[in-house]
């Protein structure tokens, strides 16, 4: 049977995950593929971490990811890529914002936002336990392209060129899932990302 | 082409298909999705009832009067409507009835992870159990079939992992479903102990029918595969074993009680080991041994929580499918958590700091103002379910007189209409003087604002009368019924002390629409740096746009909503309006 293909989305409520979970849904069900996501709602919507798990292949049955089995993860928010980065497996890959959302615990003083999170994501590139690193600043590209509410677009973008999909796929499901005055906006952003990093 | 369909949404989808005339429900996590989207066909009639109670009964109406009928609610809602559930399985249905029960194992959202399936066996009626959106969806029509086929409420049983999880699903057009005609029919209908005895045997012979059903259906059925390892599952818990052991055989059941005895001894019979997977309380384990069958369960699962593949493989194959990057990760310190927290600008985050500074007994409810538990704010002593605010205030001052005028409850605007409002006829009737602070932010906020009988609209959106909270409480008796802005700090505190002292019941309805639904702009404030002292007070609303980095604390203009709260706090003016910073 073909793989299962893993993608954790992890953010902070408020930041969208919820759409880009849609566009990458989007395209996934556009080629013929078995599809799972799932949520985790409730009180999310009071700024707690916000996570979806994406999954597709031939047929998918557990909509579950767990620790070591994500293909990738992509998170909107430095400590949020922190978090999920034990989801991955071995040689996985990490796309995220370098962008950071300090939690109640930091805000009140009682602990530290930890302040090497890229670097000992780096050292676990050298060592080979986490394939690849893509790490941008996703605020600050989608406020270059006129609209700081699409930076997961633009994360969504960098994990496009990742996947194995074709691009005019992605484009096809920005149009129909963005509002029409959002778009022009929103296509920048994912292409910006999508061409961000040219080693993909 | 396939839809991609959450649980939710393809149960609603289920209901349109099935020609469901009328659905109701209270919201509530991880169910509440269910009649927000039955509400978007124009077929369905569609109703927020006040209360989970409420709402079956509405619905038994309706089924009696000849409706096809869906009733959503979560599982601890199940509670509030177990009386009349436990008497409707006497009487039966005319149009069939399908009760929905979203289940929470794991308490995503939730204050216990109770399992809905004793709820069957308890109420002797049917229930299944779908495994994806797409049986989610099926299984709606099916349970209405049963449940008109054998005169029986039928339920349905999710998980926040079927009811939040999306899959694809082939959809139907709607079915031409009539309303049957009424028939007046008091020995079936209206049970006193003459009519109900016959009722109860007729609910015992409609088991054993069901029993029978049970061994037909094609709801249950085998999967033959190696034989070496046999799991008896249903629900999410398919899913999950499918992932963990692709090469086991399983006996998946679409309807988890009545159990079929003779195709469970069929799948006993022809594997090696036999395990039952499931999540929480031994459900079918128990009643599996009784059969006399050998089969390993609790044992070696947990009865709390959820079951994933990995446990799923860790404890029948000896490992798990896979392992966790976290030993490889480099890290210096903890990862810091994410709670939930009361939003900025939250018209609660007032009230809970006053209560915290009175040094008051707080007897809370559901509901978002029950993260006015958390630190700092930490003005929380109990918290058990909806309603149980008033009740159990007013049990703190009869079983402890030294807490007299100590005790505030604080309950929600659909929680007071939900379960608050006998709680304080029982105030005023047994002579206590609780303060009961009612949080009036006009929504159902916790579950993503849906309407209520205070909010002057239905859940079709179409104007009705709103409910007056104070006109109500004065009707139950209470004398003393005050309205305070909690965006007033002073005017809070005063009110606070001088109901707490009052020797009567009084009410305070601190009123102000949920920062989340409030659309009016405000000025941003910022810190003067000069003038702070960094005293740290403004620190004890634990707004989440006050940021404090080593000593020196600063406002979050992106997060502030201008709800000016915190100026009132700060002693040395150094909180000031964006604008005014510079002046």
């Amino acid at each position: 049977m073909p793989k299962t293909t893993s993608i954790l989305m992890g953010g902070v409520g408020g930041q969208g995950i919820v759409l880009a979970s849609k566009i990458l849904a989007h395209v996934i069900q556009a080629h013929d593929f078995d599809l799972k996501i799932s949520e985790i709602h409730g009180m999310a919507q009071r700024g707690g971490s916000v996570l979806t798990y994406i999954r597709f292949g031939e047929v998918v049955h557990s909509p579950l990811i767990e620790p070591g089995q994500a293909d990738y993860v992509m998170a909107s928010e430095k400590l949020e890529a922190w978090r999920w980065l034990p989801y991955l497996h071995s040689g996985g890959t990490m796309v995220c914002s370098t962008q950071e959302i300090k939690p109640v615990p930091v805000i009140m003083g009682l602990q530290k936002y930890p302040h090497n999170i890229e670097k000992a994501m780096q050292t676990m590139v050298a060592k080979g336990t986490l394939g690849k690193l893509y790490a941008i600043n996703a605020l600050a590209v989608a406020r270059e392209c006129g609209q700081p509410k699409a930076a997961n677009v633009a994360l969504i973008g960098v994990l496009a060129h990742c996947l194995q999909f074709p691009l005019a796929s992605f484009e096809e499901a920005l149009e129909a899932i963005v509002p029409a005055r959002f778009l022009a906006a929103n296509k920048k952003a994912f292409l910006a990302g999508y061409q961000y990093f040219t080693d993909i | 082409m396939k839809k991609l369909l959450s649980g939710n949404e393809a149960i609603a989808r289920g209901a349109y298909e099935a020609g469901v005339h009328f659905a109701v429900a209270y919201p509530g996590t991880p169910s509440t999705e269910i009649l927000e989207d039955v509400a978007t066909y124009d077929e369905i009639d569609a109703q927020w009832s006040s209360n989970e109670k409420v709402a079956l009964e509405v619905g038994i109406g309706a089924a009696l009067a000849g409706s096809r009928v869906l009733v959503a609610m979560k599982h601890v809602g199940v509670n509030v409507a177990t009386d009349p559930l436990m008497t409707f399985s006497y009487i039966g249905v005319n149009g069939g009835l399908v009760l929905v029960a979203a289940d929470d194992p794991g308490m995503h959202s939730s204050q216990n992870e109770q399992d809905s399936r004793q709820y069957a066996r308890f109420a002797k009626i049917p229930m299944l159990e779908p495994a994806d959106s797409q049986e989610a969806k099926d299984f709606v029509q099916s349970a209405l079939e049963i449940s008109e086929e054998f005169d029986t409420p039928v339920m349905l049983k999710t998980s926040t992992r079927i009811s939040h999880a999306q899959s694809l699903v082939s959809v139907r057009e709607r079915a031409d479903i009539a309303i049957r005609p009424y028939e007046k029919d008091m020995s079936k209908h209206v049970m006193m102990p003459a009519y109900a005895r016959p009722r109860h045997v007729a609910v015992e012979e409609r088991l054993e029918f069901l029993r029978e059903y049970a061994e037909q259906t094609t709801l249950n059925r085998i999967e033959w595969r190696q034989k070496k390892i046999g799991v008896i599952c249903a629900g999410i818990c398919y899913q999950q074993v499918r992932e963990a052991l692709p090469d086991a055989s399983v006996l998946k059941l679409g309807m988890c009680y009545p159990l079929p005895t003779k195709l469970l001894a069929e799948f006993a019979a022809n594997v090696d080991q036999l395990y039952v997977v499931e999540e929480l309380d031994p459900f079918m384990e128990e009643q599996i041994k009784v059969m006399g069958i050998e089969v390993q369960g609790k044992g070696l699962f947990p009865l709390t929580g959820e079951i994933s593949p990995n446990l799923i493989a860790k404890k029948i194959l000896g490992q798990p499918l896979t392992q966790s990057l976290a030993a490889d990760m480099d890290s210096e310190a903890p990862v810091p958590a994410r709670p939930p927290v009361l939003c900025p600008g939250c018209p609660h985050r007032s009230v809970f700091y006053t209560l915290h500074k009175q040094k008051m007994v707080v007897s809370g409810d559901i509901g978002c103002y029950t993260l006015g538990a958390l630190q700092p704010l930490d003005a929380m002593d109990t918290c058990i379910c909806m309603g149980a605010s008033i009740s159990t205030g007013l049990g703190f001052e009869k079983g402890n007189p030294a807490l007299k005028g100590k005790v505030a409850a604080v309950i929600g605007d659909s929680t007071f209409f939900h379960s608050g409002m006998t709680g304080l006829a029982d105030v005023v009737y047994n002579q206590g003087t609780t303060l009961t602070m009612v949080l009036d932010n006009r929504i159902t906020a916790m579950t993503g604002h849906q309407h209520h009988p205070g909010t002057g609209s239905t859940l079709k959106g179409n104007p009705t009368v709103a409910l007056d909270i104070g006109a109500i409480c004065r009707a139950l008796g209470v004398k003393r019924v005050r309205e305070v802005d909690p965006y007033d700090l002073a005017a809070l505190d005063a009110v606070i002390r001088e109901e707490a002292a009052a020797p009567e019941p009084s009410v305070i309805i601190a009123r102000r629409a949920c920062a989340l639904l409030d659309k009016s702009i405000k000025e941003v404030y910022v810190i003067d740096t000069e003038r702070c002292i960094s005293c740290g007070l403004c620190m004890k609303l634990g707004c989440p746009a006050i940021v404090k980095d080593n000593k020196t604390m600063s406002i979050d203009v992106s997060l502030c909503v201008g709800c000016g709260v915190c100026v009132q706090v700060c002693r040395s003016n150094a909180i000031v309006k964006a604008g005014d910073q510079d002046a």
